[in-house]
């Protein structure tokens, strides 16, 4: 292995300064994409920026919305309260990435600067509306996580930039998110496929949702749809993305205006399986092949946005979370 | 160029001189002679090389050696008791037949412990969790649960 110089600064100018100023460097978070690509000799940086030490990158505030640094890793997040209840998805994502060990170091900013088309915290941060607060040398600007990924390995960023932190708006009671990621074994693996989904509800003429008691049994997602449906549950707003079906992780965008505004019922879901569908473009990989994965896509998508309304509805920790959705 | 770096290191103040490309793991098996910490892939998939920093179970081969400047590391050499006998999970592991080749064991171990310092009383799932980045070719998982169950309910 060739050497390389490792710097620690300790406030984002600092980091920003160096970079401009060092023949190939790199920056460095939780080590755990750029430490392995080290290993396999698949770059030869000639020096590390390690962003683990700056204090204004490793915090989140849950005022006005949610602002997460690009420097917490995914056990923070994963042991957040109020990121669990309000915004689920990311909750989903952190808790089964990788395995204990790499969720330790690992960190969110790492996660969607390395820009993997199956990098799990990419879904929900896309369908919770999240933008990207950039530092670099010219000052700072924001750039909506939509516009953020260009393709695999390859994001917005521009020479010696860094990502400071996500920021996403407040959602109330009545809104629920969630993100399933489709693997072959529950541990260590990444994505065949995956799929998130958000979901603002509300209820004709009624606070509460009479079938309530439906999602703590067994009973199907069309049953469970045609009770809904009778009830006129509206889904006021949606977002979908998806994960490991295109170069870059993209938004269902077509689905998502189908669902907007209606009342949902099983034939509405089948529809907007189909259309989400229709807007991936999934390719053969060791991972499955690409029928499988468009299959996939209906189920899960369907999966994910009752899995939110779900959320939206048993709130409460006693019966919350698991159903087997 | 040699640097200059103090961590605690199983509860001790030291000072080393590393490399910085080096990992944490290189130092402690290469310069150190700790080789109880085992290296398996090198790639942070199969948790052989679990080090506990900061209270947490890291994989050492994925950390760089610079990073562990002022941090507090932990590894199996450093867990046995003051009075020189074995940690309970060290117990419980050769109680339950727990260990066959033996290669995973100390990450296994650390995994176990860093989940027993933070959560006493873990249920099966929080030990899956626990351990689910330690791989064992061995012994088929179910008396290294068996043995984690039986220390922490002997604490
Ligand atoms: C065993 C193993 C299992 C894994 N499992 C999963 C999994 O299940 N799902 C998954 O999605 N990923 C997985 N990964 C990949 C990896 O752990 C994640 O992508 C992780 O979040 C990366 O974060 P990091 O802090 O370690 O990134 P680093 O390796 O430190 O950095 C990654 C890239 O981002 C750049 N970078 C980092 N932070 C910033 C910033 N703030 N601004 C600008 N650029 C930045 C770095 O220069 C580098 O190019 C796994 C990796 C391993 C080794
Ligand atoms: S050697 Fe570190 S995880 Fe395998
Ligand atoms: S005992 Fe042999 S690998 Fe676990």
């Amino acid at each position: 292995m060739t050497g390389y110089e490792y710097y620690k600064p300790k406030t984002i100018e600092e980091a920003i300064k160096l970079m401009g100023s060092l023949e190939g460097a790199r920056y460095i978070a939780g080590g755990t994409d750029v430490m392995v690509l080290l290993r396999q000799k698949k770059i030869a940086p000639r020096c590390m920026i390690s962003l683990r030490n700056i204090a204004d990158l490793t915090r989140i505030d849950i005022k006005d919305g949610l602002r997460v640094g690009s420097a917490v890793t995914h056990s923070a997040i994963e042991e957040n309260e109020h990121i669990k209840k309000r915004y689920s998805a990311l909750n989903d994502a952190t808790t089964h990435l990788g395995s204990r060990q790499i969720r330790n170091v690992a960190t969110i900013g790492g996660n969607i600067c390395n820009a993997a088309p199956s990098a799990d915290t990419a879904c929900p941060l896309l369908v919770l509306d999240a933008r990207a607060i950039i530092a670099g040398p010219k000052g700072a600007r924001e750039v909506d996580l939509d516009d953020f990924f260009l393709g695999p390995g390859s994001t917005a960023l521009e020479k010696d930039e860094i990502v400071k932190e996500f920021v996403m708006p407040p959602f109330d009671e009545n809104t629920g998110s969630a993100y399933i990621k489709h693997t072959r074994r529950q541990a260590m693996d990444l994505p065949i496929l995956g799929v998130a989904a958000r979901i603002t509800i509300s209820v004709k003429d009624e606070s509460e949702v009479r079938c309530r008691d439906m999602f703590c049994t067994i009973d199907s997602i069309s049953n469970i749809l045609s009770r809904l449906k009778e009830e006129g549950l509206k889904c006021e707003d949606a977002r979908i993305a998806m994960g490991v079906v295109a170069p870059r992780p993209i938004r269902a965008k077509k689905a998502e205006a189908a669902l907007k505004g209606k009342i949902v019922s099983p034939e509405l879901f089948e529809e907007i399986g189909n259309i989400a569908a229709g807007e991936a473009q999934p390719r053969d990989s060791i991972r499955g092949e690409a029928w499988y994965r468009s299959e996939m896509i209906r189920v899960l998508t369907k999966r994910a946005l009752i899995k939110a309304i779900d959320r939206v509805i048993r709130p409460d920790e006693a019966i919350y979370p698991e159903r087997l959705w | 160029m040699k640097k200059e770096l103090t961590f605690t290191l199983n509860g001790e103040a030291i000072t080393a001189e590393v490399d910085p490309k080096w990992t944490l793991l290189y130092l402690l098996r290469e310069v150190l002679d700790l080789t109880g910490t085992k290296e398996g892939c090198g790639y942070g998939e199969c948790g052989a090389c679990t080090v506990i920093i900061d209270g947490r179970a890291v994989n050492s081969c994925l950390f760089p050696v610079m990073e562990a400047e002022g941090r507090s590391i932990t590894t199996i050499e450093g867990i046995g008791l003051k009075d020189g006998s074995m940690h309970p999970l060290q117990t419980a592991f050769i109680d339950e037949g727990a260990v066959q080749c033996g290669f995973c064991t100390p990450g296994m171990i650390m995994s176990a412990k860093a989940l027993l310092d933070a959560n006493d009383k873990p249920t099966e799932e929080e030990i899956k969790d626990a351990i689910e980045g330690n791989l064992c070719r061995c012994t088929g998982y179910v008396k290294i649960l068996d043995a984690i169950k039986s220390a922490a309910g002997g604490r």
